[in-house]
């Protein structure tokens, strides 16, 4: 073929989008096609979400198995608000791995965080949203910092954020003094957010609905404007079916959960910031510098990027984010001690972003990933829980889990590479 | 020197797009470049060669922004510039395709196209985007199939085909290629030296860097030779002889190349190639 701009031998409806004119091109068509297509990619391991959303399935069930609380409205409830604090520090993780860096303090800078509002809003009578700026501000240094020695002295981020794990750690316990402990008053707007604050029944419903006409509409604009411009698009029965099984699904999830107390707020602002770090990353230019910088930082540089800036956002997001995460948790539990941010949150942090599909590796994984990656493992948590087994079998647990996601990851990039996807 | 005649180091009458005069660039001791003069018109293609240490590359970092040279002109569209960063050369219409490509493998074709100038920066315009790709790839006659696959699945001549497109995304005047077809298999080296070809045909300069005698013969007008960091001749590829370029290169013309040529065809005249000795 040496001239693409005349249509290969005449398919039936006439001319070809613009975009699908090469005759090498299979032209999926009915659900069929779609369904083979969506096959090849598995095949040569471009896998996206897929493991963790058939993951997230067989553990609900086997836990639902082994005992039909797990379930229950109630559960869910107290599951989905659960997830947040930790699951907000894994938002940070994805942003990190995407550069192909790491971040292992998280852990601490979200207890430092816990530590600094908790002391600034009770002990110093500031006003909490000041001590919540103030503690997030202190992540955003934190990360200037990492971002500062990683891009000066080419420290490697792996021992720059050991070194932070350590050393923030210290910080918190120095800032919590000899108590050891600050307690929030349970009457603060923080705690209530936290632990009190649900969506009235039919705000959830006015939100289902308008993300399924969100959806609707900005893909039928979308779909126009490739039209418009001679590419090919999806179809309106396409994009109808995909909203209203939007609509089904979160719909029935609304009802499901307010059975009990329903959708807690901490929940949406942790959906909130999902859909608004995945717009950033798929929507304009810093997310694709990000993507460039975890693929090939060198071709990144010379197509103009800055590189530097990139790492230093994104550090600083991440730490932001565990701040965050930090004051979220402090906020849950109404009380900041020595193990706030302690024990596991570091490593589940990590295991989220990385069992939700983010790779190891650099360049690959979306927001998603840290929804529905700590979905995974805070299910465990919770299944484990009403069985009545101690944290040592969660801890069991969740290392294979993390294990399978790892190895998971590394044979789709062997695939990929074997199929040319790398 | 065997070809004999001492020219400019433009051949044509046209006026230069670019031209440098004088260039001199050293790495501590070593001197990487003396007093090297290049020309390069609209609508021409002017072949860099030279055997390793040359100063090939040195040459292609000077033009793209890397490298400051220490000494010479630069002179682009009649004004005299200085190429102080990527981004100048970028700007000054000096877009450099490097001989690793540069692209970001987990990225499609409209992103790597893109990269660095996305259209829209905090709503980005993919559709825009993507007709404008298309138009690039097509101008280019470029087979490649869909631009939405990652650029790992491409094959050496089609990433190739990509980096090329990019480099003619700001509207270039001068293009460089550095060692297009070093990489590349027979049916694909000719799917790239067709695109040199389609750019000579658009008006784009082209100063292509190589090592391979047959391509350089097959699309290049002017063949400027370096050796050892000085200018070694320049040559109008259609007349000169691979013997008289391999002469040119090595500085020897006795080696076993022009040898062998000597036994096979005697009556090979050796002096058919116009060459300057600085």
């Amino acid at each position: 073929m040496t001239d693409v701009h005349t249509p290969p031998a005449a398919p039936p409806t006439g001319t070809p989008a613009s975009d699908l004119q090469d005759e090498r091109l299979r032209r999926p068509s009915g659900p069929g096609g779609f369904l083979s297509l969506l096959l090849d990619r598995v095949r040569g391991g471009d896998l996206g979400l897929l493991p963790v959303v058939a993951g997230l399935f067989v553990i609900a069930v086997v836990l639902q198995v082994l005992n039909p609380i797990f379930l229950s409205s109630t559960n869910l409830v107290n599951l989905l608000i659960e997830c947040v604090p930790v699951g907000v520090i894994a938002l940070g993780i994805v942003c990190v791995l995407l550069v192909g860096e790491i971040d292992l303090s998280v852990g601490s800078v979200s207890g430092l965080a816990s530590s600094a509002v908790a002391i600034l809003f009770v002990n110093r009578g500031l006003p909490v949203l000041v001590a919540i700026v103030a503690a997030v501000a202190v992540g955003g240094i934190v990360g200037w910092v990492y971002a500062q020695m990683f891009n000066r002295f080419g420290v490697p981020s792996f021992v720059i954020t050991l070194a932070g794990l350590l050393a923030f750690l210290g910080l918190q316990l120095k800032v919590l003094g000899a108590a050891g402990s600050v307690n929030l008053p349970f009457d603060s707007a923080l705690v209530r957010f936290a632990q009190l604050a649900f969506l009235p029944a039919w705000l959830t419903y006015v939100l289902v609905a308008a993300a399924a006409c969100a959806l609707f509409a900005s893909g039928y604009a979308h779909a126009r404007k490739r039209r418009s411009a001679g590419l090919s698009s999806r179809s309106v029965s396409l994009l109808l079916a995909r909203s209203a099984a939007l609509l089904a699904g979160l719909g029935f999830a609304a009802w499901y959960l307010n059975r009990a107390r329903g959708v807690g707020w901490m929940f949406v602002l942790f959906v909130a910031l999902v859909l608004m770090l995945h717009y950033a990353l798929s929507r304009t230019k810093w997310g694709k510098s990000v993507y460039a910088v975890g693929g090939n930082a060198e071709a990144a540089r010379r197509a103009g990027i800055n590189v530097r800036l990139v790492y230093t956002s994104v550090f600083m997001l991440c730490s932001s984010l565990a701040a965050i995460g930090g004051v979220l948790a402090a906020a849950r539990l109404a009380a900041a001690n020595q193990s706030s941010g302690a024990g596991d949150v570091n490593l589940n942090a990590i295991a989220a972003a990385v069992i939700g599909g983010t790779s190891l590796f650099g360049g690959r994984g979306t927001a998603f990933a840290a929804l529905l990656g700590i979905l995974v493992i805070q299910s465990i948590s919770s299944g484990l829980t009403l069985l009545n087994l101690d944290s040592s079998y969660r801890f069991i647990v969740t290392g294979v889990v993390l294990l399978l996601a790892v190895t998971l990851d590394s044979v789709a990039r062997r695939s990929r590479k074997s199929s040319g996807r790398a | 020197m065997a070809s004999s005649p001492t020219r400019a180091p433009a051949a044509t009458a046209r006026e230069a797009v670019l031209s440098l005069r004088g260039i001199t660039k050293s790495f501590g001791a070593v001197a990487a470049l003396t007093g090297v003069d290049l020309d390069v018109s609209a609508g021409e293609v002017v072949a860099v060669v030279g055997d390793n240490g040359a100063g090939k590359s040195t040459l292609v970092k000077i033009l793209s922004g890397v490298h400051a040279p220490d000494g010479g002109t630069i002179t682009f569209e009649s004004r005299q510039v200085s190429i102080a960063s990527p981004a100048a050369a970028h700007q000054l219409g000096i877009a450099t395709v490097f001989q690793d490509l540069a692209l970001c493998e987990n990225l499609n074709v409209i992103e790597n196209l893109f990269l660095g100038q996305e259209l829209r920066a905090l709503r980005l315009d993919d559709v825009a985007m993507e007709v404008r790709s298309w138009e690039l790839l097509r101008q280019l006659s470029a087979k490649i199939p869909t631009v939405r696959i990652p650029v790992a699945s491409l094959s050496g001549g089609q990433r190739q085909t990509v980096a090329i497109a990019r480099s003619l995304l700001g509207d270039p005047k001068v293009i460089v290629l550095d060692e297009p077809t070093a990489a590349l298999g027979v049916a694909q080296t000719t799917e790239v030296l067709n695109l040199v070809e389609r750019l000579r045909e658009q008006g784009h300069g082209v100063i292509m860097i190589s090592h391979n005698m047959a391509d350089v013969k097959a699309v290049a007008d002017r063949v400027a030779v370096l050796r050892l960091g000085r200018n070694n001749g320049f040559f109008d590829a259609a007349t000169v002889s691979a013997e008289d370029l391999i002469a040119a290169i090595t500085g020897a013309h006795d080696n076993v190349v022009a040898r062998r040529a000597t036994r096979t065809a005697p009556s090979t005249s050796s002096s058919t190639g116009k060459a300057a000795q600085p």
